[in-house]
């Protein structure tokens, strides 16, 4: 059911289905409808033009009423494209469910011959039939289906050797069913589907198969004629009396044209990817839909989050996963954002410059200051210039963040050209500089690699030459160590630490992980449902955690990298963001609930947004 | 060159096509023989005269047990002996190659034409996704792929030949005047473009999803914070990870272009080996239409090796 109302939410294809299916009606109809007889000649009434007295859509070389012989046309041409369709569907079906049932030898057999038949141009296959057998109708049908055997057979083996180690086929086989029958009764019926679906995308394409023969003078032989002959005849008289040829012509275009949406709607229909709306493209920068201009942020450091609030929009749910962050960095500081996944750490390190993908992502308000520069709402070209020259990433899993393709030298080279003129033996000479920089033993030679040649810990030092690339400011570090094992993550870790105090980097470092935090920040945000529950400096929040949410993430991961490296030990589950409760969005977790918790908005007051935080003298729950 | 045939990739693809082209020999020697009545006078239709039945009976031992003709069919075609067409009066393969020229400059025009065109739409068409260009993109596909070629070919010999006087009607040469580049240009432009409009319509689609796919990869997140430019992002990143799938459908591609030149030929008069093939079947014949089908096989099977070698240089991670 949910099929058919989504396909006639498909406008497009419903238009198809109506036009298909009143063509295909009139088809039906038309040994009943008032037509002259559509294949006597009359001579003196030739080549009237359309819309003449008693020949709606004129006559043809022969006098023969174009209206008739359009509307049997079409009936013969529907009829043999449907058959073919049929018969190739049936006898493809056939073959890949026998193939794909017994396996085997049969079925490397049987493939071997059908790829066979595909590694031909189909029509060198179709003509060779038709050869064979001699021009006619029934001929060409049967090139025409055998064509599509191949096709259909692939498809449906597919299926069956799925469907074929299922356990009611095993069962079925145990109680003693003969194939036969395992094959009729308990193949079949799943596989129809299937059938049904590729008939339905490749009949308008028989259909037209049929008629391109027909028009060769290899199918419907004078005087029945189908569309693809009533065309192929009226070529002689294409220049004098063009009618004769568009009248087909048009025809077969509707038809085609209208199986074709129909075929696009079923299949859109199916594929659950495009129902979810998850194949539109992210845009260059983040949609930003702020209903009012904020005040300008207090421009306390080099990078200033003020307010700043982030929302997908899917369907008609909007999911605040960032609810209103504020957050400041000094040069040379390095700030720690924790919190689970889904918490609106990466979201809101993404949005400093405009990278989260949107659609669905909408930047709904507040503001981020780098220097003296709005970023939120600022011009495409503005933005694209600062990101990786002023404010640089680094990402999480780089064998999927760097361009599997490109070497690793290349996309380095590349990072710096596109904010300075580089040529190409001062670019290979600073890319070397940049692998040595992150410590890659042989840079020289490591330049030419493929991302996929290098191991893990390898990628992520590649990830990091690429954000020093062009002497940042700002650099936001999303998650970067978590793929790696320990050891490799410590150097890592004491990597960036080295290059801070080298190069008076200012760095935002976004983690779940409480031991990074210790190695390297200065300070520290925690982030739970889109929003800071508690910031201060790391030490203090360390020594003394005053954030029940804090004081649990702490307890789960007591040293660097040795504890839990998701926080799933904290009982319950972060609440949905678009449906946040009112008041603590930690209450349904939190064992020092009280009533008042649960009313109002609590404010983030010293450093700390909980009504009843964890007191000096108490041990940390 | 050496170096390059012995490539153990390549070597590996030329080698699997041996049992694919001697599949193809036997498919066409057996729909062949799936012909009723005598053979030889089938075969050789209503230009017969004794002696040439007798020659055909000599020449490819009908006679003979069907194994037994078919190595002897295969043993000439190797030795470059396709048989004599009765109709034209001249040996199979001089035809066919002369006829070959005309349809690989035609079929090759249209195959670049609609590569480009194609890859060009579909990434203008994911890259303003839900714009009026991808919308306007979208129905000219739609259109194009759902027109008859045969009958597309016929209105632009209207429109463009009769009417407008751009291009000459038909043929691939002027009957009076130089034979030069131009006059060919003059000829191909239109049966080019109307063999590669259904074409372009489909890699215009596969490239479009293609590009979508590849524009969702963390590795397009990368180059935009690195600040690549949008033009970049779309034409240089994504692009680039998309071919991996679109070469593969261009090289399918390449097979439905050469099935459609058979209309085109018909439509504009080319002198091209399917307006052989469809002249040979009306006319019966039959060894022409074995010999030009077959010829045309083995080349689309040569052509898809040098995609999948092209894609093994385009894919760094397939180990060639
Ligand atoms: S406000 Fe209440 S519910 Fe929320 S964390 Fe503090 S004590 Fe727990």
């Amino acid at each position: 059911m949910s099929f058919l109302s989504l396909l006639a939410r498909n406008r497009l294809a419903l238009a198809g289905l109506i036009v298909i299916g009143l063509v295909v009606l009139l088809a039906l109809l038309t040994p009943w409808l008032p037509l002259k007889p559509p294949n006597v000649t009359d001579t003196s009434n030739r080549f009237q033009p359309i819309f003449s007295d008693g020949a709606l859509l004129g006559t043809d070389h022969l006098g023969r009423d174009l209206l008739s012989r359009l509307m049997w046309g079409t009936r013969l041409s529907l009829a043999v494209g449907f058959a073919a369709a049929l018969v190739a569907a049936t006898l493809g079906a056939a073959i890949g469910i026998v193939a794909g049932y017994y396996g085997g030898r049969t079925d490397n057999i049987i493939m071997r011959g059908v790829d066979m038949l595909m590694a031909f141009p189909y029509i060198l296959l179709a003509l060779a039939i038709v050869a064979a057998l001699g021009p006619g109708l029934l001929n060409a049908l049967i090139a025409v289906a055998a064509v599509n055997i191949p096709f259909f057979a692939r498809n449906i083996r597919g299926i069956t050797v799925g469907i074929a180690h299922k356990e009611f086929v095993d069962a079925a086989r145990l109680s003693g069913m003969s194939n036969t029958r395992i094959i009729l009764s308990e193949i079949l019926p799943n596989v129809i589907p299937v059938i049904v679906i590729a008939m339905s995308t490749t009949v308008g394409w028989m259909i037209l198969e049929t008629a391109g023969l027909s028009f060769l003078g290899l199918g419907s032989q004078p005087p029945v004629a189908d569309l693809g002959s009533m065309l192929g005849e009226a070529r002689s008289a294409l220049i004098t009396n063009p009618h004769t040829s568009v009248v087909p012509g048009v025809m077969i275009l509707i038809i085609v044209m209208a199986i074709n949406l129909l075929g696009d709607g079923v299949r859109d229909a199916l594929d659950p990817r495009l129902k979810s709306g998850a194949l539109n493209r992210p845009l260059p920068a983040t949609m930003v839909a702020r209903d009012h201009q904020p005040a300008p942020a207090q421009a306390e450091g080099i990078l200033t989050l003020s307010d700043l609030q982030t929302q997908f929009h899917v369907k008609n749910k909007v999911y605040r996963a960032v609810g209103g962050v504020s957050l400041s960095v000094k040069p040379g500081e390095c700030l720690g954002i924790i919190g689970e996944s889904g918490s609106g750490k990466s979201v809101t390190a993404l949005s400093v410059m405009g990278l989260v993908a949107s659609p669905p992502g909408v930047i709904a308000g507040g503001s981020v200051r780098y220097q003296d520069q709005e970023l939120i709402g600022a011009p495409y070209g503005t933005l694209r210039s600062l990101r990786g020259r002023e404010v640089a990433y680094i990402f999480q899993d780089p064998l999927a963040t760097l361009h599997p393709l490109y070497r690793v030298g290349d996309q380095l080279i590349e990072a710096i050209k596109c904010h300075r003129p580089i040529g190409r033996a001062d670019g290979r000479r600073k890319a070397i500089e940049l692998l040595e920089a992150v410590r890659i033993p042989n840079a020289s030679a490591r330049v030419d690699d493929y991302p996929h040649e290098m191991s893990g810990g390898m990628r992520q030092r590649i990830g990091i030459a690429m954000a020093l690339a062009n002497d940042p400011e700002v650099i936001i570090a999303d998650e970067p160590t978590t793929a790696l094992d320990v050891t490799v993550q410590a150097q890592v870790l004491s990597l960036l630490d080295d290059l801070r105090r080298e190069r008076g980097l200012a760095i935002v470092f976004i983690t779940h992980d409480f031991g990074v935090v210790a190695q390297l920040c200065d300070r520290v945000a925690v982030m739970y449902a889109g929003r800071i529950v508690e910031e201060g400096a790391t030490r203090a929040i360390l020594d003394a955690p005053r954030h029940p949410y804090t004081a649990r993430l702490m307890a789960c991961v007591p040293e660097l990298g040795g504890g839990k490296r998701r926080l799933e030990a904290i009982p319950g589950l972060p609440p949905v963001v678009s449906d946040l409760p009112e008041g603590c969005a930690f209450a349904e977790r939190c064992t020092r609930v009280r009533g008042d918790c649960r009313k109002g908005e609590i404010p983030l007051e010293n450093g700390v947004r909980c009504l009843h935080p964890v007191t000096y003298q108490e041990a940390p729950a | 060159m050496l170096r390059f045939i012995l490539n153990p990739y390549i070597l590996k693809r030329l080698v699997s096509a041996v049992p694919v082209l001697l599949g193809i020999s036997v498919i066409v020697f057996a729909i062949m023989a799936l012909i009723p009545g005598d053979p030889a006078t089938a075969i050789l239709g209503s230009y017969a005269t004794p002696e040439n039945v007798a020659a055909l009976n000599e020449d490819l031992g009908l006679d003979k047990p069907l194994v037994q003709q078919y190595f002897i069919w295969l043993g000439n075609m190797l030795q470059g002996d396709f048989g004599r067409s009765f109709a034209l009066n001249r040996p199979v393969l001089d035809e066919v190659l002369e006829r070959f020229n005309a349809t690989l400059i035609l079929a090759g025009t249209s195959f670049v034409l609609c590569s480009i065109l194609g890859i060009i739409a579909g990434v203008v068409s994911a890259a303003n996704q839900y714009g009026w260009a991808d919308k306007a993109i979208t129905f000219v596909v739609l259109l194009g792929i759902s027109i008859p070629s045969f009958f597309l070919g016929m209105m632009m010999i209207l429109t463009f030949a009769v009417n407008l006087r751009w291009f000459p009607a038909s043929g691939m040469w002027p009957i009076y005047g130089s034979r030069d580049i131009w006059a060919l240009i003059d000829h191909l432009a239109m049966p080019a473009l109307a063999l590669s409009v259904v074409a372009t319509g489909v890699i215009a689609r596969l490239s479009r999803s293609a590009m979508l796919e590849v524009l969702r990869q963390d590795f397009i997140r990368t180059a935009r914070a690195k600040g690549v430019h949008e033009r970049g992002v779309v034409w240089r990143h994504a692009l680039r990870a998309a071919m991996v799938s679109i070469i593969p459908v261009l090289g399918v591609q390449a097979g439905f272009v050469l099935s459609g030149a058979v209309y085109i030929e018909v439509v504009f008069q080319w002198p091209g080996l399917g307006r052989m093939l469809v002249d040979a079947i009306l006319r019966r014949d039959i060894l022409l239409v074995q010999g030009g089908v077959v010829f045309v096989a083995a080349c689309y099977v040569f052509f898809n090796i040098v995609v999948d070698v092209a894609q093994s240089y385009l894919d760094p991670r397939i180990k060639t």
